[in-house]
């Protein structure tokens, strides 16, 4: 049943429901100067499914989401969102495409200056004005029920801690519907409960939205919980691809000194 | 080389030219910053181009564009205010010593009027408000950009070159010239009142006889060539904190040359606006 919170579809907007990844990575590489990030990975996500990227710190995998969005551009390669390139995009066309992504920052890059509450209608100000009013603060009120923050609208980001930061991070996220969500680090830096809670959070969302999901962490626990396929990266290669049985059975040095180590 | 020619093998591979090892570190050390000066301008340029872009295109941000005009102009107004009372003040007691040394204390008015409205109420303001403003929007700006907020924006397909920096230099544009016409309304009072303490003199005979047989150009010229400072305050300030990398020492330092760039400019560009209305407004 369509709400009033539904996000028109545009015409020319692809709806792929067919088997086409909804997010495809193809031969994607990233040097920061002399510096190789990533190194022609591929990797795909479909509708519903959760992909947890791993790897060490500073292997490439918050350079992907970003790629992903295009807050940065690929050396070469191509990202594709429901089958469309999105690298030589216009920025109307850009912003269509970014408007079904939510991004989770890895310190959720909440706004200092506005409230909690304002955090999560910010998105819809700008791409909803076709909401009144009442109806948007229907709907912030609901989505941070949804992430047990309905008891602090009114306080600023300032004054809530990183747990709770990172749940006003994925509402405001969730804000404009989308279809996919990217997740950088979302228990990073987390008490075990709290990151516990942000998890069975992460796994309720996709059991209701059926979104596609990256979620990028070097949390296996995490990532077990949450995620249907993991990605191993190592050196800006995609080491291995499956699910966490593929890993426990992988013979890759670097696979196994991982788990071991996590 | 028997026939007296030398072959290509011979010859051998170019070899490098050695250059002193003194006269190449000194080459170098001119050479880097002569980089990153066209560097910095480069920039600059791509970036006023972005924003100019984004201002032009739909939709107005005017929530922002309101908070900015409260922002830069009300909360600047007491600063700006204050300082022009004192530059009045000042201005007072030096003309009046000096054109009593040449006896020609009946051209205090105009002396006072033509100061404070043509010369120090502008640049002052200018300067104040490259002082409070460049820092807080150079900070402000570099803020969000260590701690990702910028990038949020963007994420949220939402144009932060609109959303941030073309609601901020336009509500500069806007607000210089309003807060000069307050400094030099200011300085006008109080130097009238500094006069009065001394020699009595009505402040309706103060006004008539200093803008006696004054003209719209001489005034209002250099009252909106604060427009350019505020294009200048504004621009230099959001492309600093816009630019910014690193946490706390960036933003930092981001607050530091915004303030010291955009002061150093508004100078500049009254050398040049000054000539300008000169030839253009005689």
């Amino acid at each position: 049943m369509a709400t009033a919170y539904d996000i028109p579809v545009k015409q020319g907007d692809v709806q792929k429901e067919s088997g086409a990844p909804i997010v495809a990575v193809k031969e994607l590489r990233k040097a920061f100067g002399s510096h190789k990030v990533l190194n022609a990975i591929n990797l795909s996500v479909n509708r519903g499914e959760t992909l947890a990227v791993l790897g060490r710190s500073g292997t490439g995998k918050s350079v992907l989401l970003r790629l992903i969005i295009r807050l940065e551009t690929p050396d070469s390669g191509s990202v594709c969102i429901h089958g469309e390139n999105i690298a030589g995009l216009a920025l109307d066309r850009m912003g269509d495409i970014r408007k079904k992504i939510g991004f989770l920052f890895q310190h959720a890059a909440l706004y200092d200056s506005l409230t909690v509450a304002e955090n999560v209608a910010f998105p819809l100000e700008h791409h909803r004005r076709d909401m009144s009013r009442r109806e948007r603060d229907d709907w912030v009120k609901q989505l941070l029920a949804e992430v047990g923050m309905e008891g602090d609208l009114g306080k600023m980001p300032s004054d809530i801690s990183g747990g709770m930061q990172k749940r006003v991070g994925l509402a405001r996220a969730l804000a404009l519907k989308p279809e996919i969500l990217l997740l950088d680090e979302p228990t990073a830096g987390l008490d075990p409960i709290s990151s516990g809670e942000i998890d069975d959070l992460i796994l309720k969302l996709q059991r209701e939205r059926q979104m596609a999901s990256i979620v990028v962490t070097h949390d296996l626990h995490s990532a077990r919980t949450i995620a249907n396929r993991l990605a191993l990266l190592d050196q800006g290669d995609v080491v291995i691809d499956g699910n966490y049985e593929d890993l426990q059975n992988s013979d890759i040095a670097f696979v196994k000194e991982f788990l071991k180590q996590s | 080389m028997s026939n007296g020619f030398t072959t290509v093998s011979e010859i051998g591979p170019p070899q490098p030219v050695r250059l002193n090892p003194l006269l190449s570190r000194v080459l170098v050390g001119v050479a880097r910053p002569v980089e990153g000066f066209f560097e910095w301008f480069g920039s600059l340029g791509i970036f006023t181009w972005q924003v100019l872009k984004a201002a032009v295109t739909p939709p107005c941000e005017w929530r922002e564009l309101i908070r900015q005009l409260d922002e830069i102009g009300s909360k600047s107004l007491p600063l700006v205010a204050l300082a022009g009372a004192a530059i009045g003040v000042v201005i007072s007691m030096e003309a009046r010593y000096s054109l009593s040394r040449f006896g020609a204390k009946s051209m205090f008015p105009a002396t006072l009027v033509y100061s404070v409205i043509q010369v120090m109420g502008p640049i002052m303001t200018g300067l104040i408000v490259s002082g409070r403003v460049g820092a807080g929007i150079g900070a402000e700006l570099a803020s969000m950009k260590v701690t990702e907020q910028i990038d949020a924006i963007e994420a949220s397909a939402i144009n932060p070159y609109r959303l941030l920096a073309a609601t901020r230099i336009l509500a500069c544009i806007l607000m210089l010239p309003l807060l000069t016409i307050a400094a030099d309304g200011c300085g006008l009072l109080t130097g009238w009142f500094a006069q009065t303490l001394v020699e009595p003199l009505s402040f309706h005979q103060f006004i008539e006889s200093g803008f006696h047989g004054a003209t719209f150009n001489a005034f209002l010229p250099p009252t909106f060539k604060t427009a350019v400072y505020g294009l200048i305050i504004g621009l230099i300030a959001c492309f600093q904190g816009m630019r910014t990398r690193g946490g706390a020492e960036g933003v930092g330092r981001a607050a530091t040359n915004s303030v010291v760039l955009a002061s150093l400019f508004v100078i500049l560009a009254d050398v040049v606006l000054v000539k300008f209305i000169l030839v253009v407004f005689p």
